[in-house]
């Protein structure tokens, strides 16, 4: 696995945050927390106490977007089975998923176990020209995520960008992290790049569609809230270094994200986790499935103003059994996926709220029927699709297509940076802002042609 | 649980005898600074005689000595990255033995761990980690990690460590110090010149003028890379033809000596390195020097270690040449080194500063709060609650798995991690410079160590927790148990009457009683950072 670079901080900006933590050294009681919560400078939870490095040097306009959720296919669909049907291309191809149905937008057809999709095409477009190449797991996922071509330097990914440019840089207030990821952390790939740890995804562990959400660190299941706040009363009694050391700067960060702790854990904001707090018939239109609970947890999140917001959606690497497994999965992607922006519209949320669903690739558009894999997919970078939908992003669009057997890009080649791009620009984030490149290298959001990264241009047809 | 008797009993057996001088912290302090005798020729002494001179000259007093269980606890974590156990804390607290520190620094110095820990360090300046970016094959990871943990174990002599890392050829499955130069990020003879520099030289090549840069480049424009029929296998090797523009005419030695090199005849690098490890030569020795000055004391001289350059000055340079000429002396012998910093007074400072003075802290006045590493925080829960980790790689496939004896602090492979090693800062191994491990403190951390199920696991898991018993009586030596095995220290009176008042209004069993304060003390400032 891959993990990024803490962001190396000039020496005068070390100082200057050796200062700012130099103030005063008293713990905060219950009553000043939530004086500072009121007041707003308590909102920095879960990253770093104070900013290491400087704000963003252009910060994001108003887009048309507030928030992005991304369904990250790990693994690799293939883009046949779904978005990108090839019935004419014959059973060596598609197998028994060869009767694709038509959506309700006419002419745009769609996988066949995706029906409840079908229904909602009006509210997202395809992309089924998606194209880099890699064929490998690791390096395929940071090109999607960061439109990057770079073996030096580890980019960030574009959650990590929007929690740049949309967090607590930003004036983002939430106690609530600004980027968040369901519920595993994406492990092959760095999310956070060069902007360090600050920008790192929460990765909420436990399960949503579990009796209790045990979200990793915030609800502990077995520990009763009378338990919590006994153990927290002895936290501060037995604190006997922090006693010797009155007004010490480092044991004040400590007892500062302590408190900041138990406002999540005791606090309300931890609520928000609460599924159980959902109508039965919503929880159920999401499908009673981690994925779609997933799905509705997002929706959630959203509502409270995350701005990134991952639902690592692990199992698609079927290079064996792969329809078996589609028959199970793709069900479970259809109904959660169907019911977030069916909810979302209904909600008026769906307009200020990108949702973008793909893999690092597709998948061998031909299959694999001989020994070991006897009807597998393999690794596919050439060729994919994604799905895009919400913040401003037009719906019911085919954008570029594939060759007749899903093989080749056919028209429109549509590159990971020109996704990114056109999500930045629906979010208000200019492809010329810059990002803080460890040796002071310009560079910005997006590409430029210097880096020789791929881009056949943003998704104008879809704004 | 009711009140106990044993109270008084309980006081008698916790506070030391002794009577301390009046502001001398009864846990954290043993008595003040006594000053070494001017004649002395021990090194340590000289060093303390150095500090303190400097100190005495700035209008700054040192902090009094640490106690023993503050000594205790800061040499094994930097001696071995490891907490000590309960016996072996209760063994040497009790000790009447005068020497008895310098005794444990010998002890520690010869534990298998020292090679785990100091090899993890270096594998962090030499970037040992698979895969993404640098597409380095695991096979090669482990050979260049084993490489570098057998020189630390056998104490090989910087000189010949450094000499063999730069001028090394051959099969990077084979020969692991030549995964020096295949682990770089940057390739081109710019980069590799830079990272000699960063690694040998503590400097930062991107703050040096460029043409320095391009000087020193000239001596690496001869290394090569080839595949071999082995998947992903690499030679690295000198190519005599490989200076295709003719970097190696403008070569100049950083330090401005001419030099001419001939690749036809020989390898520059090996001019190189001659130049660089000649004992004269101040840019390798005090590099090295600060750098282990750094991890057992907290701060360089020179700080951050790699990032020497003249606008960026030793806070005490006396204190730098001392350690340099030490370092010389003992022919490169880190331990050595170790060995003195370990039984200087300065080491044995206490963390409760003299003054409230900010420049106390760069002049070394007092022994500053730390947290501890990743690896080194996951082990010590681990060896409290008698409890395992396990590790995996999910790049390259097939998926690497660590088996669950091995500790964070062995792991061979940057690539090889668990959250709670990324929660807690540990290295992406990229780029070799010593702030790529963050030893901030968040709130994300918080929330882990407060409430995750992870380590509310290990708690339930504890054998003293799970074996605690409910009796009264029992309550003294309970405590007390916990106390040395969580923080090396029995508790103070304080403690315990607010152990036994939390005892009371709870009421619970003695498995809960014992996982609240396990839980407690795992959220100590006291725990969280070596002081």
């Amino acid at each position: 696995m891959n993990t990024p670079a803490t962001p190396p901080t000039s020496d005068s900006l070390r100082d200057l945050h050796r200062m700012t933590q130099a103030f005063g050294g008293v713990p905060l009681t219950r009553r000043e927390a939530m004086r500072r919560a009121v007041y707003g400078s308590a909102g920095l939870l879960l990253c770093e106490p104070f900013s290491l490095r400087a704000k963003p040097a252009m910060p994001a306009a108003d887009g048309k977007a507030k928030s992005v959720i991304q369904i990250w296919l790990w693994g690799g669909p293939c883009h046949i089975d779904t978005f990108d049907p090839k019935p004419e291309a014959g059973t060596s191809y598609c197998g028994a998923l060869d009767s694709p149905i038509e959506t309700n937008i006419s002419g745009m057809r769609i996988g066949q176990l995706l029906p409840e999709l079908a229904k909602q095409a009006d509210k997202y477009s395809l992309i089924r020209s998606m194209t880099h190449g890699n064929n490998g797991h690791e390096t395929a996922a940071y090109l999607v995520q960061t439109g990057r071509t770079s073996e030096r330097d580890v980019f960030p990914g574009l959650g990590a960008v929007v929690s740049y440019f949309k967090g607590y840089d930003a004036g983002y207030k939430g106690l609530i992290p600004p980027y968040v990821v369901l519920t595993q952390p994406q492990g092959r790939f760095s999310e956070a790049g060069f902007l360090g740890p600050r920008y790192k995804p929460f990765a909420t562990g436990g399960d949503p569609n579990a009796k209790v959400f045990a979200v990793e660190g915030i609800v502990a299941p077995g520990i009763t809230e009378d338990h919590q706040r006994e153990r927290r009363n002895l936290l501060g009694r037995l604190n006997t270094l922090g006693g010797a050391l009155p007004g010490n700067a480092t044991i004040k960060t400590v007892v500062d994200s302590e408190t900041q702790a138990y406002e999540l854990i005791l606090g309300d904001a931890g609520k928000l986790f609460d599924l159980g707090q959902e109508k039965d018939e919503v929880r159920d239109a999401y499908g009673r499935t981690t994925f779609g609970q997933s799905c509705l947890m997002a929706r959630r999140l959203v509502e409270k103003g995350v701005p990134y917001i991952t639902i690592n959606y692990q199992g698609w690497d079927t290079h064996k059994q792969h329809f078996q497994i589609m028959n199970r999965k793709l069900p479970e992607l259809d109904k959660g996926l169907a019911a977030l922006l069916s909810d979302l519209d209904g909600k008026g949320l769906l307009d200020s709220t990108i949702v973008w669903c793909t893999g690092e690739f597709g998948r061998t558009p031909k299959v694999a029927t001989e020994s070991p894999w006897n009807g597998g997919r393999h690794h596919y970078g050439k060729v994919f699709s994604c799905l895009l939908a919400g913040g401003g992003f037009r719906g019911g669009q085919v954008v570029g297509a594939s060759d007749a057997k899903g093989e080749e890009v056919a028209e429109r080649p549509v590159y990971p940076a020109d996704v990114i791009g056109s999500i930045y620009g629906q979010l208000g984030i200019p492809a010329d802002a810059p990002l803080p490149h460890p040796q002071g290298t310009p560079t910005h959001v997006v590409p430029d042609k210097s880096e020789g990264v791929p881009t056949a241009g943003l998704l104008k047809e879809l704004v | 649980m009711r009140p106990t008797a044993l109270i008084t009993l309980w006081i008698a057996t916790t506070v030391s005898g002794l009577a301390l001088a009046e502001g001398v912290h009864p846990v954290f302090e043993s008595g003040p600074v006594v000053r070494p005798p001017a004649e002395s020729e021990n090194p340590a002494d000289e060093l303390d005689r150095i500090v303190l001179a400097n100190l005495d000259s700035l209008g700054l007093k040192p902090a009094n000595l640490s106690s023993d269980a503050v000594f205790l606890r800061r040499a094994y974590l930097v001696t071995i990255g490891t907490l000590p156990r309960e016996d072996e804390a209760r063994d040497f607290l009790e000790s009447q033995d005068e020497a008895k520190r310098a005794m444990l620094v010998e002890r520690l110095l010869s534990r298998p761990e020292y090679a785990d820990y100091w090899a993890m360090k270096w594998a962090d300046v030499l970037r040992v980690k698979a895969e993404f970016p640098i597409k380095l094959w695991p096979n090669a990871v482990q050979i260049y990690h084993q490489w570098i943990h057998a020189s630390v174990r056998d104490n090989k002599p910087f000189h010949q460590f450094a000499q063999e890392l730069l001028v090394g050829s051959g099969s990077n499955f084979r020969e692991g110090q030549v995964n020096f130069y295949r682990a770089m990020q940057d390739r081109s003879p710019r980069g590799m010149a830079a990272t000699v520099a960063l690694t040998f030289m503590g400097e930062r090549a991107e703050k040096w003028p460029p043409r320095k840069l391009d000087a020193m480049a000239g001596f690496f424009a001869n290394v090569a890379f080839k595949p071999t029929a082995e998947w992903k296998e690499e030679i690295v090797y000198f190519d005599p033809t490989a200076d295709k523009d003719g970097l190696h005419k403008q070569a100049i030695f950083p330090d401005g000596t001419a030099v001419t090199l001939d690749p036809g005849k020989s390898d520059p690098r090996v001019v190189f390195a001659q130049w660089l490890l000649r004992p004269e030569n101040p840019s390798f020795s005090r590099c090295a020097a600060n750098r282990v000055w750094t991890w057992l004391i907290g701060r360089g001289v020179v700080h951050e270690p790699d990032d020497f350059r003249p606008d960026n000055p030793p806070s005490n340079p006396e204190l730098l040449a001392f350690l340099e000429r030490e370092f010389i002396a003992s022919r490169c012998d880190l331990k050595h080194l170790v060995r003195v910093i370990l039984n200087s007074r300065t080491f044995q400072f206490s963390s409760l500063p003299a003054q409230d003075a900010p420049e106390a802290a760069i002049h070394f006045a007092h022994y500053p709060l730390r947290r501890l590493e990743a690896e080194v925080l996951i082990d010590a829960l681990n060896q409290i609650t008698g409890t395992k980790e396990s590790y995996s790689s999910p790049i390259p496939e097939p998926f690497t798995f660590i088996p669950e004896d091995v500790r964070g602090i062995a792991l061979p492979d940057g690539s090889i991690t668990s959250s709670f090693l990324e929660l807690f800062g540990r290295p992406p191994r990229d780029t070799g410079h010593q702030f790529e491990r963050s030893l901030e403190t968040n709130p994300a951390q918080r929330l882990h160590l407060l409430n995750s199920s992870h380590v509310q696991k290990k708690i339930e898991a504890c054998p003293l927790v799970v074996e605690a018993s409910s009796d009264d009586d029992a309550l003294p030596e309970l405590v007390r148990e916990i106390y040395l095995t969580v923080l090396s220290r029995p508790p103070t009176a304080d403690e315990f009457a607010t152990l036994q008042a939390h005892a009371e209004s709870t009421a619970a069993d003695g498995r809960t009683f014992a996982a609240d304060l396990v839980w407690s003390l795992f959220n100590q400032p006291e725990f969280l950072f070596n002081h």
